[in-house]
């Protein structure tokens, strides 16, 4: 049983090592979902890339701080 | 099918797993040095048969799920695995974590096993086990994320098997971890073309028409290339400056 709860945590830590990271990329493909929704077109498209390139380099600085 | 879609897909296929083959490896290796090649060949081969029962298990499902929410759902885990590498990566190029040592991984684990010198084999043989198992299934994932829904899930994993027999090979002639791969480069590269990968699938999933369809890719893996870049040399100056 801990060893099935060890390969469980350790499955969900393959996609989740940060979770500030991984909150943010969640919020900008929800983001970028709404702007497809509403806005046809490759809009959507560049709000998932810049906002996933931004998430990333505010994810590294932050451990600057 | 472009070479802007194939070429990346099996390259990221196969460095991914070269990565995760030497992480598995080295654990195999240390249960063999301490508790014999019986139960980390046993643990290594019951972790490959689990493997290929989930492959085989959930192979056929992939063919029922509607394209694009294929497309939405494993885009949205490339981010989410491509992007942990990629910071991972820049973090440790710019020294903020230590880079992984393989030498010293294989230290650790060969004297955790001694402390448990007196416990049965079959502890030794789990911890290969798990190793392969685990390993093994980020090798999957990787393969199904860049190969599922553009057909080539055979080409990239005709890519992840070459890396797997590449290090098994290396593995079993040289008995010790493979220690002078530039672990931290592979994954920054294999982070890049993930997250380029997850990005043009989540947008697919969502509906976008990319300029430039799959060329886009490249375009996408210059840019994450650009931002680690930048992100590894603003984290790594003010150290150089404290040092």
């Amino acid at each position: 049983m801990r060893m099935l709860a060890g390969i469980a945590r350790e499955l969900i830590g393959l996609f989740v090592d940060d979770g500030m990271l991984a909150l943010a990329i969640i919020a900008v493909i929800v983001i970028a979902a709404i702007v497809a929704s509403l806005i046809p077109g490759a809009t959507a498209g560049v709000v998932l890339l810049a906002g996933s390139l931004f998430a990333l380099l505010a994810n590294v600085l932050a451990v600057q701080r | 099918m472009t070479w802007a879609t194939f070429a990346p897909a099996v390259s990221a296929a196969f460095l991914g797993s070269l990565v995760e083959a030497i992480e598995a490896l080295t654990i195999v290796l240390a249960v063999a040095t301490v508790r014999g090649w019986r139960p980390a060949g046993l643990g290594a081969a019951a972790g490959l048969a689990s493997l290929a029962l989930i492959v085989a298990g959930l192979g056929p499902l992939l063919d029922r799920v509607p394209l694009l929410l294929l497309q939405l759902v494993i885009g949205v885990l490339l981010l989410l695995f491509g992007m942990r590498w990629l910071r991972k990566a820049i973090l440790r190029a710019a020294g903020v974590i230590p880079l992984h040592d393989e030498a010293a991984a294989f230290a650790a684990g060969t004297a955790e096993l001694r402390e448990h010198r007196s416990r049965l084999d079959w502890l030794a043989g789990l911890a290969s086990f798990k190793a392969v198992l685990l390993e093994g299934l980020e090798v999957v994932f990787i393969v199904i994320a860049v190969g599922a829904g553009r057909g080539l899930l055979l080409p990239a994993s005709a890519g992840a098997l070459g890396a797997c027999a590449l290090v098994a090979g290396a593995g079993f002639v040289l008995h010790r971890p493979l220690a002078r791969v530039p672990e931290n480069a592979l994954k920054l590269a294999v982070g890049v073309m993930l997250s380029a990968f997850g990005v043009f699938w989540t947008g697919e999933g969502l509906g976008v028409a990319w300029p430039g369809a799959d060329l886009a890719i490249v375009g996408f893996a210059a840019l994450f290339l650009l931002v680690a870049a930048l992100g590894a040399v603003a984290v790594r100056r003010p150290l150089e400056v404290a040092a």
